[in-house]
């Protein structure tokens, strides 16, 4: 009966009750319920998300989803964040554009994250894509202000550019004189990353003021705080602003220019930038701070009072990230002000200091898992630790999802017991039933491994450094994880026995990354050979990994699930392990 | 243990290649960056006078793990302030566990300095005279001088001092009592 009532829906109405399901899960699991349900859907695919470019290549996609308007592609393994990925590495998005430009004309939204992207590609983009409205570049590289000026001058329908935390070739701020004086349709513009000072402010304010639904909008550090009143009041109706330079002579005009601009945007929710900040003009600030959702001050050099004034402003903060100038005094403020705060990271300001140079320690994040009931994601950098904190945190805040610490020194143990920190961690994975991402640091032997296979069932991705003790810390968390999609580790001393025991893990997950570990050239071979569903890339910048002994161990090696086979633009430091003992090359 | 019997069978998949038979004990790859000052005091914190600390670490490659482009944002910020020339020098206080450090061009002279100390560790400097140093507080603030030399705060013209001081050490009780009797 139910099989007939399947069929007897035109495709047509099908295709409007599969338009109501937007989540990527579920639209997978509508095309397994039976092949005609597959072809419809495949039809009306509209979003398509690739987490690994890798994993797939654009001509399947194509093949499969031919109606696709919006793409998001994921390049570098994360990683290449802190510069363990060698320049070259691949991620190139060109032949990704090249093939959607003759299949996708009507293609709507790109959205890019750690990809190498030319001026070429974004000239292609221009050209090919007719009603172009969203481009978000998250973290890439490799084009200028050139290509930028392509994407202004021909997008029409523009409504997002979104340069985020990219490194473009900063050659000239003339490419925003690009927008036609036609283009009004821009809702949210992203360049907090340029950094020529010579940005074309006129051409800036001018657009600002002719893009009545602009909502967001993160200038760059060229933009002086003397300007920023002037953009405020062409756009009052911004929602999420990012300042440039926050940094001037205390002049009371300015001050009271400034305050007023502010106070004229009703909707603003959401402050970032203030790169060089004068404390004296944070008080511009107040009238919004009670609106105030998320404010990102992690490249402020400013002192905890400053801070803590300004937060003491902000009682619907959920959201703020803060350099660790807030110190444990700041943070104690922030727990008893902030009710509502949801993620708190704070950023170290002297990284690679031999000493601490502020007063910022577990003290903090333990006042703030005490003081606030909704906090779920936690990014956090310090220099002690105590199983104890870990465990008030652990029992304080079950509901934490993201969990990532950082003590600085690697190999810190309990600064009170002078114990490994394995017992605080697993009391984070044992109590915070909802954890999905973590990330570990400080002294840590296998036993935070068990823990973590045993506890760590919706965990999806995380990160190990300088930790275990041998194989069986590794085959813990590749036995126990059942939700593992991201595994990343460097210097640990995990290798061959446990990477070969669970092979058959790695084609459920989407990558494994592992540097300075102690996984042998012959492990890797026979890895590649005996699972051709998976790409297992050997990096090695200094020489082949065939000159050495098989036993040797690889400098790099990233694991990752493909069902596009090796991919074959590769930098002469990457070898993919293939069948047969060849190494493809 | 339950895992490491499973664990035991499943490496049946190693197909037996010569040479991997133990978990890699190869100790050249092996985490050596054991941390350079093995001291974690913590709370008893080192003293300003803890001359056993390495001038400088060796960076590991990618650690802390803070993203390159805040990295290169934020180091941008630093250089912009010593390219104006700052002169950054340390404090230190006995007793406490960390230290500041504190631009000298900021301030116009001693008062203004003597107060921000004050403020950032949270004591009282004595009224300062030129016969007796600091009265009335068991802090006296001293600086290191280019010849080595520990001096008292306020000694010297503000100009002089600014470009002869090294570091900064807020000393406390009788050693401070020393330094200010005209015979050191």
């Amino acid at each position: 009966m139910q099989k007939k009532m399947a069929y007897s829906f035109p495709d047509e109405v099908l295709e409007q009750v599969f338009s109501f399901i937007q989540s990527d899960k579920d639209r997978n699991a509508v095309s397994l319920v039976c092949k005609s349900w597959d072809e419809i859907e495949r039809w009306c695919r509209r979003k398509v998300f690739i987490g690994n470019c890798y994993a797939v290549s654009p001509r399947m996609v194509i093949r499969r989803f031919p109606e696709v308007r919006s793409i998001k592609l994921k390049g570098k393994p994360h990683f290449a964040d802190f510069n363990l990925v060698p320049d070259g590495w691949g991620g190139y998005v060109l032949p990704w554009i090249a093939e959607m430009a003759g299949a996708y004309p009507w293609l709507e939204e790109i959205r890019l994250k750690r990809m190498v992207v030319t001026d070429e590609s974004l000239e292609l983009i221009a050209k090919s894509f007719k009603n172009f409205k969203v481009l978000v570049l998250f973290s890439c590289e490799g084009f200028s202000t050139d290509g930028l000026a392509a994407i202004a001058a021909s997008c029409k329908n523009l409504r997002e550019l979104d340069l985020r935390e990219s490194e473009v070739d900063d050659l000239s701020g003339h490419w925003l004189a690009h927008f036609p004086e036609t283009c009004t349709s821009l809702v949210s513009l992203n360049i907090s990353c340029l950094r020529s000072d010579e940005v074309s402010f006129s051409a800036l304010e001018r657009l600002v003021g002719r893009c009545p639904n602009l909502r967001s909008l993160r200038l760059n550090r060229a933009v002086t705080l003397d300007k920023i009143a002037n953009i405020l009041r062409r756009a009052p109706q911004l929602v999420d602003f990012g300042t440039g330079y926050y940094a001037a002579e205390l002049q009371p005009d300015v001050f009271s220019n400034l305050a007023g601009a502010f106070s004229s945007c009703k909707e603003l929710k959401s402050l970032s930038g203030f790169w060089d900040v004068v404390p004296a003009y944070l008080p511009a600030l107040y009238s919004i701070c009670p609106r105030l959702t998320s404010l990102n001050l992690s490249y402020a050099t400013i002192q905890s009072p400053d801070l803590i004034k300004l937060v003491s402003h902000c009682p619907r903060l959920q959201r703020l990230l803060v350099l660790d100038y807030v110190e444990d005094s700041g943070l104690e403020e922030l727990a008893s002000s902030c009710k509502d705060l949801q993620e708190l990271r704070v950023f170290p300001s002297d990284p690679f200091g031999a000493e601490p140079n502020v007063s910022l320690t577990e003290q903090g994040l333990v006042a703030v898992s005490l003081g606030c009931p909704k906090l779920r994601s936690v990014l956090y950098f310090c220099r002690r630790m105590s199983n104890a904190a870990l465990v008030t945190i652990a029992q304080n805040r079950p509901n934490l999802t993201r969990f990532r610490l950082c003590i600085i020194e690697p190999k810190t143990p309990d600064y009170l017991t002078l114990e490994p920190l394995d017992v605080g961690f697993g009391a984070i994975v044992e109590h915070c039933k909802d954890l999905r991402r973590l990330s570990l640091s400080g002294l840590l032997t296998d036993h935070v491994f068990e823990y973590i296979g045993t506890y760590g069932k919706k965990l999806e991705m995380l990160s190990v450094a300088f930790a275990g003790d041998s194989d069986l810390g590794l085959h813990h968390v590749l036995s126990g994880c059942e939700s593992l999609r991201k595994l990343e580790i460097r210097d640990c001393p995990f290798g061959d026995k446990a990477l070969l025991a669970n092979a058959a893990k790695l084609e459920t997950m989407r990558s494994l990354w592992m540097s300075s570990c102690a996984v042998s050239f012959g492990a890797c071979k026979l890895l590649g050979q005996k699972m051709p569903k998976l790409n297992v890339e050997v990096i090695d910048e200094t020489e082949p990994p065939d000159s050495r002994p098989e036993s040797c161990p690889v400098d790099k090696l990233y694991i990752y699930r493909s069902v596009a086979g090796p991919r074959f633009d590769m930098p002469p430091f990457v070898w993919t392990m293939g069948e047969a003992v060849r190494i493809l090359h | 243990m339950e895992n490491s019997v499973a664990y035991e069978k499943a490496t049946e998949l190693r197909l037996g290649l010569p040479g991997i038979d133990e978990p890699a004990v190869l100790s050249s790859v092996k985490n050596n960056k054991r941390p350079l000052h093995d001291e974690k005091s913590g709370e008893n914190g080192k003293s300003a006078q803890n001359e056993t600390a390495p001038p400088s670490k060796a960076q590991i490659v990618g650690w802390p793990p803070v993203q390159s482009y805040r990295k290169n944002n934020f180091q941008q910020a630093k250089k912009s302030e010593s390219e104006c020339g700052g002169i950054y020098v340390k404090v230190s206080m006995d007793g406490a566990p960390y230290l500041r450090k504190i631009d000298l061009k900021v301030y116009k002279g001693y008062p203004e300095l003597l107060q921000v100390l004050e403020n950032m560790f949270k004591f009282t400097i004595g009224e300062y005279s030129e016969r007796e140093g600091y009265k009335g507080s068991d802090y006296e603030p001293t600086y290191e001088d280019k010849d080595g030399d520990w001096m008292l705060v306020g000694d010297v013209p503000w100009e002089m001092f600014i470009t002869s001081c090294k570091r900064l050490r807020i000393m406390k009780g009788s050693e401070a009592r020393g330094l200010s009797c005209s015979g050191v």
